[in-house]
Parts: C-alpha cells; structure tokens; sequence
C-alpha cells in the first residue's frame, strides 16, 4: 500500500495499472463487469481509499458514466469511501466472535492506539473498524488487517501484534 | 466420527496442488464422465437425490433440468459468497481442495453443455482468490480446462470473480447483478436464473460445496450415495461448528447427524458451562432451546419438523454465558446494514427490528416491544423480492418466543436500575 494514506484528485494509475485496466476490460463478456475489479485497483494505487477525483479518472479511462462506477463504489463496503490508515484492521463482531469477545478487543484497541473506531489515527497509521462474519469463525475473535485474517486474538497481544505488523514494511 | 466422503484427503500434503490431486486419483472421475452423455450426468446427479448446500436445499439435478432445450450459450456460476453469518466450509473447501470444485465444475459444466463458468468469490477471501487462480492456471497447463477438456471435444473456459463486500451478493440473483458489473440487488423470480441469468442466458447457480459433491456421486454412483444420511437428505454435509465450543471448526458427517453428537465432535462446550440454545443452520435459521437440541438431528426434514433450517450448515452454539436479547441485536444489526434496500417491507422492518431489540437490550424496552417485535417480524414474511427479509423475521420470532422469558426479565432488570438512577439522580 501506498505510503500517503491520503492521495488526492488529481490521482492517475500507474502504467501497469493502465494495463490491468485494459484487460480486466476485456476479460468478461460486458466492460461494465470489469467496473469492480478496477475500483479494487485505483483504491490500492491510492493509498487504500477511492477518492471522487479517482472515480472521474476510471470513467474517463473505462469510457463509462461516472454515476454507474458510483453506483457500484457506493453498494460495496470493501471500498472505502473515505482515507484509511495504513493498517485497516477490520475487527468481525458478529455472533461466533461477539461472544468470544471482538467487541471489547474493538474498544481496547481503538483506547491503545487513541483512535475513534472508523476513523484514521492523526499519524495515519491506525484505521479500525467493525465488520460482519469474514467466514472464519474457527479462529474467533479474528480480525482482517489489510488483506490478511489474524486470530484468535487475545487483548493481552493484540496490541503488540499490530504493532508488530506496523514495522513491517 | 466424521465420515469423510468430500474431504478424505483435505489434511493430507500436497492435495491442493494439481500435481497433488492427481496423485490422489483426482480428475479420473472427470475422464469417466466425458464418455457419457449429458444427460445421462443430469439423470445421475438427480437420482442421486443431491440438494443445494447453499442454503435452500433444492434438489440439484431438477434445477439443472429447467434449462430451457435450446443452443443458446448457457453458464454455470459457483457461488462462493459465503456470507451467511457463522459459515466457513466453502473456505475450507477452497483452500484445501480447489481442483475437486474444479472437477465437480467441469462434470457439472458438461451435465448442462455449459462452455463458460465463474466462481463468484466474496472479496474477504484473499487465500482462497489466490489458490482458486493458481489451481484454475495449472488446470489450463494441464488440459483440463480450454479448448479440448481432457483432449476431448468439449471446451470450457472458467474465470473468478471477486465481490467487493456484500451479504446480498450471496443470493443467486443479487449475484449476477453484481458479476454484470452493478448494484447486487436481487431480481424478481421467475424467471428463474436457469431461464434467464447472467446476460438474460440460462445460468446455473450452484453453492460450492454442491458442485464438489457432484464428483463423489459421479465417482461412486448413486446407490453409494444414497447409503449415506437419508431418503431424502443424502448424503454428507459439512457443518461449520463455532461460538461457544472448545474447537470450533468445519467437520463432515452423514446427514442426519445427532446435534449433540455434532457439538461434541467440536470439542463439546468449555469447562462449566451449559448449553443454553443452537442456530442450526446459519443466523437466519429459527433458534433452537437446549432441551430441542437434544433430539435434534441435522437433515432438511429433522430440523424442519422442528421449525427451524439447515440453511448453510452453520452451527453457532450458545452457552449460559450468552445473553439472547444480545445474540439477537448482534443478528437483526446485520441484517439491517445487509438489507439492499429494494422492497419497503425488508427495508424498513429490518430497521425497526434492529431499533427496538437495541433499544431493550439498552434498557430502554417495554415488555409490549415483544408484541411489536413479533408484529413486525409477520409483516416482512413472504412478500420480497428475495428472502432476506424472512432471514430477518424468523430469528426475531424465535428468539422472542423459545426466550420470552429471559426477555422479559432483561427488561424489569433494566427497568428497575433505570428507575433507582431516577432515583438517585
Ligand atoms: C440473502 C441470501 C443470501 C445467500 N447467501 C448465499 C451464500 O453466501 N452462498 C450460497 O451458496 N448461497 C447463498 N444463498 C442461496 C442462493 O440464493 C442459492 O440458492 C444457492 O447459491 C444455490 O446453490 P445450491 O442449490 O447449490 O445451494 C443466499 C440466499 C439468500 C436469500
Ligand atoms: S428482501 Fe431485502 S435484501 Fe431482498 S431484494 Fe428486497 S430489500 Fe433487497
Ligand atoms: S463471526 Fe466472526 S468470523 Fe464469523
């Protein structure tokens, strides 16, 4: 992921990402199909959010109204509609991690790491959100972290396994 | 015991690769059935008394038979959404296994004279993405998909599609929606997907852990199938076990299963605690009382009888630990944030459902709010487009009705303390 958790309008892929574009355009049957595997693209090449300038720029590239992107970019909560950290940690409080605790592990985190939950953390490091089932209940209480499923997650670790994850790279 | 019968070889090294598969006698079973007709695997796979794992249980082989008799182009789309609350058996499947859903594809696919599929796979899924593209890049390698499927006058090509974070992609119309590239909100049926699906074509939606199973019928036949679960549930069945259990996990068994035989193989419950209720079958399957538990068995029929669903298999266990008006803010919150918004009844029942139970566990509830509770919930019955909104209202009704008591008592408690802060304040 980028760097700068905050890229702005005037964003522009990158020339592999002009290449990706182009296939996953031709790929499936309609061009339109190809709206939410490049969504995926500019929010990965813009620092993990999809901006309004980014969603100008992919109508102009793709050659599709700006409202059916919106249209799209809107319904599914993998995009994120407004900046991230660098670190999403995306905590699933439904049932099986619910009662195994995630709710509380939510408010411990965002008091450890002096964040609002859904809000990015002022140094840019930390976003940390609640999210439905992630199917992985076996490992209950479990969060996703950018793309990766981490559990069972204690509140006697947890802090220092993101922080652990926020050295990395 | 767990009667493997998909899963014999899941835990063993190397199987998820090609190579691995193979060596396991994996793809002889495809080879087999390219020497029969079509129709001859449609009969097979409806004789095999095969019913839907994604949810709703409806036999495979009659839904393969609604295809319309004609050449239009025609597809077949492996749902992979797994979205309903507390399931993760098509993971397990994926990870462990993909060249068995891509053989049970590829059978499926030439039952129906299909020449394209997609595996529609819930974005969270990133391990499963990337195992599903190498194991579909290897079967290409190796002939298995392509031009001549196994050096034989069949073509199928097979592609993934990566959904971006949505319950009501997980239902078969919503999913196409959202593979044509838009909002994935459910159509009104019929038509039926298998007349009109993805492009206005015939398309076959079919769950995962269905289209693995159509290999075991195929390479077993139908009379080994059917010596497994019962009449009318054939078969093995992967429950995802989870909540309040000592190894929660996914294990296979007959259909037909005992319950509390099933909780037991995950480990049973944790020191000192009692079992206090059971969703069978995913969030949106009525919940089940400890005392119901003990005679339940796990097959369409059983749980039926009992009022509930086997839904997707999913079995959240619920000890004394639980509280009920918790458990069912945590699922009417769900269902409302998933709700697509499309039909007034589910938009706003899910809503109000969500409101009032809060508000009751928050302290702020009546005891008629259980009257309302169960008003609301009748009125999102039988009338949307899809049936995310019954998934809403059956839980509601039965978490009121089975724990009326614990209900009412959440409420005098919270009233009480309420009114001593009055007090004091
Ligand atoms: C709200 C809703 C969500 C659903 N989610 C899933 C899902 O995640 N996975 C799945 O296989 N089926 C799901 N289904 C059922 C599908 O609509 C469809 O019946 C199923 O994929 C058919 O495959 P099967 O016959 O092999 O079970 C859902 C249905 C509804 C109404
Ligand atoms: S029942 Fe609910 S989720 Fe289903 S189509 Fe209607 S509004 Fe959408
Ligand atoms: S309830 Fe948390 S992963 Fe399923």
């Amino acid at each position: 992921m980028e760097k700068s958790a905050t890229l702005d309008k005037k964003f522009q892929l990158s020339e592999e990402g002009l290449a990706f574009v182009k296939k996953e355009m031709n790929r499936y049957e309609t061009k339109r199909s190809a709206i939410l595997p490049c969504l995926y693209r500019v929010q990965k090449e813009n620092g993990g959010w999809v901006s309004p300038g980014a969603v100008s720029y992919l109508s102009q590239v793709m050659d599709i109204p700006e409202a059916q992107i919106n249209e799209v970019l809107l319904f599914y909560t993998m995009y994120n509609k407004r900046p991230v950290g660098k670190l999403h940690i995306q905590v699933c409080c439904n049932l099986s991690c619910a009662m195994n605790g995630s709710r509380e592990l939510v408010d411990h985190l965002c008091n450890n790491f002096h964040v609002k939950e859904g809000e990015k953390s002022t140094d840019d490091m930390v976003t940390i959100s609640r999210v439905e089932c992630l199917g992985a209940c076996d490992i209950a209480p479990m969060a996703q972290v950018n793309e990766t499923y981490i559990g069972p997650l204690k509140k006697e670790t947890v802090v220092d396994q993101i922080k652990g994850l926020l050295k990395q790279d | 015991m767990e009667h493997r019968l998909l899963s014999e070889h899941y835990y063993k090294e190397g199987h998820s690769s090609l190579a691995g598969y193979k060596s396991l006698g994996g793809y002889e079973t495809l080879h087999k059935v390219l020497d029969k007709t079509p129709e001859e695997v449609v009969c097979i796979v409806k004789d095999s008394g095969l019913r839907g794992r994604g949810g709703a249980g409806f036999p495979t082989g009659v839904k393969w038979g609604f295809l319309p008799n004609n050449s239009e182009p025609r597809y077949l789309l492996c749902n992979a959404d797994e979205g309903e609350p507390c399931t993760f058996k098509d993971r397990l499947i994926m990870e462990k296994a993909p060249h068995q859903l891509i053989e049970g594809m590829l059978i499926s696919a030439w039952g129906i004279k299909s020449h394209k599929s997609y595996i529609y796979i819930r974005g969270e899924y990133q391990n499963c993405i990337r195992i599903m593209e190498k194991a579909i890049r290897s079967a290409y390698d190796e002939g298995y998909l392509g031009k001549n499927v196994c050096g034989r006058d069949f073509h199928h090509d097979m592609d993934i599609y990566v959904g971006a974070g949505a319950y009501i992609c997980g239902e078969e119309t919503g999913m196409i929606s959202s593979l044509e590239g838009k909002k994935g909100q459910p159509k009104l049926k019929p038509p039926f997907p298998a007349v009109r699906g993805y492009l206005d074509k015939p398309t076959i939606v079919n769950n995962v852990e269905t289209l693995a199973a159509v290999v075991v019928i195929l390479r077993d036949g139908v009379e080994a199938f059917r010596s497994i679960g019962t009449e009318k549930s054939p078969g093995t069945k992967f429950f995802s076990v989870s909540g309040c259990v000592r190894t929660p996990g996914n294990y296979e068994v007959p259909l037909a299963y005992p319950l509390m035989d099933l909780i037991e193989l995950a480990g049973g419950l944790r020191e000192g605690r009692k079992l206090k209720a059971v969703i069978p079958g995913g969030s949106s399957a009525p919940v089940l009382t400890a005392k119901e538990c003990e005679k339940a068995r796990m097959d369409f029929e059983s749980l039926a009888e009992l009022g509930s669903m086997l839904g997707s298999g999913s079995v959240i266990v619920m000890d004394d630990s639980c509280s009920m008006v918790d458990m069912l803010s945590v699922i009417e919150q769900f269902y409302h944030h998933e709700s697509c918004g499309q039909c007034t009844p589910c938009r706003e029942g899910t809503g109000w459902l969500s409101k009032v139970v809060d508000d009751i566990l928050k302290g702020q509830g009546r005891i008629h709010d259980l009257s309302l509770i169960q008003g609301i919930a009748e009125n999102m019955m039988g009338k949307t487009i899809c049936a995310l909104s019954d998934a809403a209202a059956l839980p509601a009704i039965s978490f009121v009705t089975k724990f009326r008591d614990e209900f009412e008592q959440h409420i005098r408690k919270t009233l009480v303390q309420k009114k001593e802060e009055g007090l004091s304040a």
